[in-house]
This record gives structure tokens, C-alpha cells and sequence, in this order.
């Protein structure tokens, strides 16, 4: 009974609450999208649907549910549905290693505040996040059209292009946590007492950049941009599948926000984490505000998400390409070289 | 298959640009030849909003016509209006009040802003950065206020008659103008903050579609465009017309003819706007607003050319009059069109991003190229 309650029952509650914040979250993002989007462009946005617009997302996901099922005459039926499916699903299992807060004492058992602790998290989150890239091209391809296909195959590139910096710039971090574990590099930033952001800001800079590339959003969002020649692999899209894409790329942001806050911004841990905190502030130590400051570090990098698609112009595809292999690859290699060196002379003292 | 040739193909891929397309600024078609993504060569095909114009201008008498020049250039209806009725008064022989005149420049004047404002919204938002549109088209509205508060419409708005103006200025007219220049110049450095210096905006625009200014003078290009590539030639400057000649303004100049030199010129020439607009708002003398001549409009026989600076460029109206009340021909020489030419030799060699970009340097209007 113990063995069912601790291996079963309790991980898949865990399951259903991080699932469920997960995709409430993402239907936020929507929303957030067009409001903060208003906002920087002088204008208010969504307002009539619920006070503020709040209950948007919920009108959102009706009307694309409501609407008429188009699969194109020539498209190759199964995969053109499996595709978003693929890009969906490994966005949303990516949180099955972020540790999300402490432990917590609840009913004489400890439970952490994570689904599971893999020893090799990190390598588990890299190789998840490259099967999404699949459900892409799987999606142009099945399209069968001249136009999607090449958006696909133009996506595809750049996302595989900067993974090879993003896998690079995290090094740096797994050098100095000694563990591919996420608790473990979530706990060693509190016994560093340094958030791993203030020893590997160049690491930090390039993660999130490679980040953004990642998830195809401004400014390199030329592959689905609107006033370009080739519209994007989801040209042929609508209804809930198109959702179901759209959610995979808020889904995807929302993963690449964790892993930054998980890796370079202390996960879990108050600021000052080692610091103790006068009496009537106590609270804020509790295993439990673990997951308001986890909030409110991702609130803040997707905040910066969305500040950046509204304000920058777009580059465009070979300058991209450039960026990513003359520029932030030969960085992140150059970001390992130093932090190996440092590592080898003053952490592990030869 | 088929498809998966001309796919696959290693030699040229043949691609339409248009008609229905979000960045081609209306309804014009550009035929690529693309070799990858390099484009070996690019027609334009234009057409697609003829109307006919040059024939009205033959049907309508001279004052029916000048509405149906305000559809041409529907963005800077103003200057048409202002090029074809002083063309018109130099064939009769006629000059307009200085009130009148001061009113015209005071509005043309606003209106190369408003032009100006959205050729930026336009050529940012197609490549990326869609803040800036709203911006611009925030600072369009309060012009487009004081256009509807002066004749009552915003865009189309035949504000000039053949001899001088129709419309009295209202009252608040000089206040609603002064609080707008006066807010004016604060707002342009906010877009070149957004955009002069941003490293994206740079790598999008610098060393796209560079003209010579031989290259520009040969094709016969006008304009900012024409400017941006080196060459001072400006029709308020070097043809004065209307009371240009009075006020105290400089013409920008770019250097290499690149689309962030041809940016950078447009910019500026807002700001060169504002201040003519704010030393004539003083100075708006009182008397009539109409010249003295006769309600039926009919020159003597015999031709004439007379042009104007447009904000897209060098806007010439040609007329033949064969002494009756319509002209025997209405010929427009529109800078948009002469313009389009470059297109080609600007593009190619060029990704097919910057075919885009190059497209919105150029700062047409199809109502104007196909009339």
C-alpha cells in the first residue's frame, strides 16, 4: 500500500497538477501575447471577453475546437495529424525533471516538489526538446505543398543550427555543478550561494539567445513570419491542429524559461537564499513559496519573450544561419574553454 | 512528378511575388527568378489598379477632375491636389492669395508627414518591427484630425480649387497645428530609437539595394530615393513652387544609396517638414483664399508641364488644352512609377527577404503607378 501510494498515487498527482498548471499557463500566454503586445503598441488589447479580456483564451480555444476540420485533398492523412501531436507532447514532458521547489512535509511523507529526479536530467531535456523539431518537418512534409515544406525545412535548420550552441552554452554550468542532475544544480547554486548566472553570464547570454532560435520566435521568427514568400510550415493548418502548434510554441517557451531559471537563476531558491530573514519574513523560506519565486523568475523571462517580438524588427534567414555558426557556437566554445580552465585551477583545486 | 522537379531543380525556380500579398504595398506583382534564395531577376507586373484616370481627365472639366487625382497617391492626396491646380493656374495665367498659398503649404506640408509616417509603419512592420506602425499611424491620426476638421475628409481630401482654396481655416486651426509640431519632433527620435541604431534594423538595411546616383539619375528616380543615393535635388529647392522660397529648410542627403541611407533620409525630412510648418503657422497672412477669376475654367489652347516635390518624388502633371472645358489630355508623371523601374537593378543579387525590404524603400503607391 505504501509502495502504491509513494510510486503511483503520488507522482501521478504530481502529474495531473503540473499538467494542468502547465496548460493553464499556456492559455495565459496567449492572452498575455496580445495584452502586453497592446500595451507596448499604445493600444489595449483583448477586453471584452470577461473583465480585462481575461476569459479570452477560453473563447480562443472554443472557436478553434468549433471550427470546420480542413485536411488537404493531397495530404498524407495520419502524419499530417500525428505532426503537431510530436511537436506538443515533448514541450510538456520536458517538465517531468524541473525541479519546481524543495521538499515538502505533508501528512508524515516528504514529498519534493518535482516529478522525478533522473540523474541525467539535463542530457533528458536536450534530447526531448530535438524530437519537437521533428513534429516541424513531419507537419511540412505531410502538407505535401511546395510552400510549407520549405518553411519546414528552413525551421528545421535554424532550430537544429542552435542546438548545437544551446548544448554548448550549458556546459559551462555542468562543469561547475559536477552533475547533469537539475536538483543537484538547483542545490549546489544554494550552496554556492551565487545563482550560476553571476559565474557564467556569457553562458547565460547564449543559452537564452540559442533559446529564443529554438522556439522560432522574434527576432528569428523569418520562417513564420507573415510578409515573407514561404508562409511557414503551418500554412495548411487550421482548427485544433493549428492550435495544438500553437500551444507546442508556447509550450516550448515556457520550457526554455524553466530550464534558464533552473540553470542559471537559482530554480527554486529565494534570492539571498543563504541569508537568514528576520522573523515576520519567515514565510518566505517556506518549502512552498519555492514555487512562487520558480513563478515568478519564468513570469519575468516570458515577459522578456514577448518584449522582444514586439520590439525588434526580424532577421533575416542566412543572417540567422550566420549568427548562429560564426557567431554564438565559436562563443559558447570559447565560454567552455575559460570555464574548464577555471573550473580545473580554483573549484576542483587540480 | 512535377512539383518535385521544379523542387529540387538545381537551375532557376520562377516565383510570384503578388498580386495578393502582405508586403507588396498594394496590388503589384513582382515575377522572381530565383536561383535558391538569390534573385537572378525580378519584373514587375502593374495594371492591377488601372482606372483610367488619364482618360477622365479628358471626359471631366478641370474642376471635376481634381477629386479623381486625390484617388492616385490616395496617401499624399494633398500634393496631388496641389500639383495639378497650380499646373492648371499657370495655364490660365492665374495665382492663387497668399493665403491660400500659405494654407496649401502648411498642408502639404503635413501631409509628406503623414506620408512619410506610414511609408515607416509599412517598411517596419514587413520587417518585423510591428510596434513602430502603431506608433506612427498614433502621431498619423492627430494630422488626419486636423485634415478632417479642415474640408471633412482624412484621406481623399481635395482641399485646393483651381485659384486658391474653397475651405475658410477653422478656428483652433493654428493651436491644433502648433500642439501638434510642437509634439512632433520628440515622437521621431522615439521611432529612431526603436530602429537607427538597432543592430537587426542595420543588418536589414544596410547594403540592401544600393543605387548609384549616376545609376539613380539615368533611371530617372525622384524623390528620397533619388536622395539617399547622393544626389541634392529637390524640387522645393531647385524649382521653387508655391511659397517654398520663403521658408528656411534643408534637404537631406544620403551617401551610399542603401535602403538605411534612404531611412535616414525620409526621417530627417519629417523633421524638415515640422519646421517649415512651424515658421509658416505664424505667419498665415489675412485676405481671400480665392483668386479672382471666372467660374468656368477655360484655358487657352496650348500645353504645358509643371511639377512638384511629392513625397514619393518629382510629381508631374502635363496638360494639353484645346481651349474647351475638359483637357484634350491629362498626362501624370508619376514618381512611383518611374521609381519602380530601379526595382530590378536594386534587387537582384539580393535574398528574396530583401525584395521586401527593397520594395518598401522604394515607398510606392499602385494607385499612383497604374491611375
Amino acid at each position: 500500500m505504501d509502495f502504491a501510494i509513494d510510486n503511483i498515487i503520488i507522482p501521478l498527482i504530481k502529474i495531473g497538477i503540473v499538467f494542468g498548471v502547465l496548460s493553464g499557463v499556456v492559455a495565459l500566454m496567449t492572452l498575455a501575447e496580445r495584452k502586453v503586445a497592446a500595451f507596448i503598441q499604445v493600444r489595449l488589447g483583448p477586453m471584452r471577453v470577461g473583465p480585462h479580456g481575461i476569459l479570452q483564451p477560453l473563447a480562443d480555444g472554443v472557436k478553434l475546437m468549433l471550427k470546420e476540420d480542413i485536411l488537404p485533398a493531397k495530404a498524407d492523412k495520419w502524419i499530417f495529424t500525428l505532426a503537431p501531436i510530436i511537436a506538443l507532447v515533448p514541450a510538456f514532458i520536458v517538465f517531468a525533471v524541473i525541479p519546481f521547489g524543495p521538499s515538502l512535509e505533508l501528512f508524515g511523507k516528504t514529498i519534493p516538489l518535482r516529478i522525478t529526479d533522473l540523474n541525467i536530467g539535463l542530457l533528458y531535456v536536450l534530447s526531448i526538446s530535438s524530437v519537437g523539431i521533428l513534429g516541424i518537418i513531419l507537419g511540412g512534409w505531410a502538407s505535401n505543398s511546395k510552400y510549407p515544406l520549405m518553411g519546414a525545412l528552413r525551421s528545421a535548420a535554424q532550430m537544429v543550427s542552435y542546438e548545437v550552441a544551446l548544448g554548448f552554452s550549458i556546459m559551462g554550468v555542468l562543469m561547475i555543478a559536477g552533475s547533469l542532475s537539475l536538483v543537484d544544480i538547483v542545490n549546489k547554486q544554494k550552496e554556492f550561494g551565487w545563482w550560476f548566472v553571476f559565474l557564467q553570464p556569457l553562458g547565460f547570454i547564449l543559452f537564452f539567445v540559442c533559446g529564443i532560435a529554438e522556439t522560432n520566435r522574434a527576432p528569428f521568427d523569418l520562417p513564420e513570419a507573415e510578409s515573407e514568400l514561404v508562409a511557414g510550415f503551418h500554412t495548411e493548418y487550421s482548427g485544433f491542429r493549428f492550435s495544438l502548434y500553437f500551444l507546442a510554441e508556447y509550450a516550448n517557451m515556457i520550457a526554455v524559461s524553466a530550464m534558464a531559471v533552473t540553470l542559471f537563476f537559482g530554480g527554486w531558491l529565494r534570492p539571498f537564499a543563504n541569508y537568514p530573514l528576520p522573523g515576520f519574513l519567515a514565510f518566505l523560506d517556506a518549502p512552498l513559496m519555492g514555487l512562487v519565486w520558480f513563478g515568478i523568475k519564468v513570469a519575468i523571462f516570458l515577459y522578456c519573450y514577448l518584449w522582444f517580438r514586439w520590439t525588434w524588427p526580424r532577421y533575416r534567414y542566412d543572417q540567422l544561419m550566420k549568427i548562429g555558426w560564426q557567431w554564438l557556437l565559436p562563443l559558447a566554445l570559447a565560454n567552455l574553454v575559460v570555464t574548464a580552465g577555471i573550473v580545473l585551477l580554483f573549484i576542483r583545486k587540480g | 512528378m512535377a512539383q518535385a522537379e521544379t523542387l529540387f531543380d538545381a537551375s532557376e525556380l520562377t516565383v510570384s511575388m503578388g498580386p495578393q500579398h502582405p508586403s507588396t504595398h498594394g496590388v503589384l506583382q513582382v515575377k522572381l527568378k530565383l536561383d535558391g534564395e538569390r534573385v537572378l531577376d525580378a519584373e514587375c507586373v502593374i495594371g492591377y489598379l488601372h482606372r483610367g484616370v488619364e482618360k477622365l481627365g479628358e471626359v471631366q472639366t478641370y474642376g471635376q477632375f481634381v477629386p479623381t487625382l486625390d484617388r492616385m497617391d490616395y496617401i499624399a492626396a494633398v500634393s496631388n491636389c496641389l500639383g495639378y491646380c497650380e499646373t492648371i493656374e499657370k495655364l490660365l495665367g492665374v495665382t492663387a492669395p497668399p493665403r491660400a498659398q500659405y494654407i496649401r503649404l502648411i498642408m502639404t506640408e503635413l501631409n509628406r508627414i503623414t506620408s512619410h509616417l506610414l511609408w515607416l509603419g509599412t517598411h517596419a512592420i514587413d520587417l518585423g518591427a510591428i510596434t513602430t506602425f502603431l506608433y506612427c499611424f498614433r502621431e498619423r491620426e492627430e494630422i488626419l484630425k486636423i485634415f478632417e476638421n479642415y474640408c471633412g475628409a482624412r484621406l481623399t481630401t481635395h482641399m485646393f480649387r483651381i485659384g486658391g482654396t474653397q475651405y475658410e481655416l477653422y478656428e483652433g486651426f493654428q493651436d491644433q497645428v502648433r500642439k501638434f509640431i510642437q509634439d512632433f519632433p520628440k515622437k521621431v527620435d522615439e521611432y529612431e530609437t526603436l530602429l537607427t541604431e538597432n543592430r537587426i534594423w542595420l543588418d536589414r538595411t544596410k547594403d540592401v539595394g544600393i543605387i548609384s546616383g549616376k545609376d539613380a539619375i539615368d533611371m530617372g528616380l525622384t524623390g528620397p530615393s533619388l536622395r539617399g543615393s547622393g544626389v541634392q535635388w529637390d524640387l522645393r529647392k531647385a524649382k521653387p513652387y508655391c511659397i517654398y522660397s520663403e521658408f528656411d529648410f534643408d534637404i537631406p542627403v544620403g551617401e551610399v544609396g542603401d535602403t538605411y541611407d534612404r531611412y535616414l533620409v525620409r526621417m530627417e525630412e519629417m523633421r524638415q517638414s515640422a519646421r517649415i510648418v512651424s515658421q509658416a503657422i505664424d505667419k498665415i497672412p489675412d485676405g481671400p483664399i480665392m483668386a479672382k477669376m471666372s467660374k468656368i475654367i477655360k484655358p487657352p489652347v496650348g500645353d504645358i508641364y509643371h511639377s512638384i516635390e511629392s513625397p514619393k518624388g518629382e510629381l508631374g502633371y502635363y496638360i494639353v488644352s484645346d481651349g474647351s472645358t475638359a483637357a484634350y489630355r491629362a498626362r501624370v508623371r508619376p514618381p512611383s512609377y518611374v521609381n519602380l523601374q530601379s526595382l530590378k537593378k536594386m534587387v537582384v543579387g539580393h535574398m528574396v527577404a530583401d525584395v521586401v525590404a527593397v520594395i518598401g524603400t522604394l515607398d510606392i503607391v499602385l494607385g499612383e503607378i497604374d491611375r
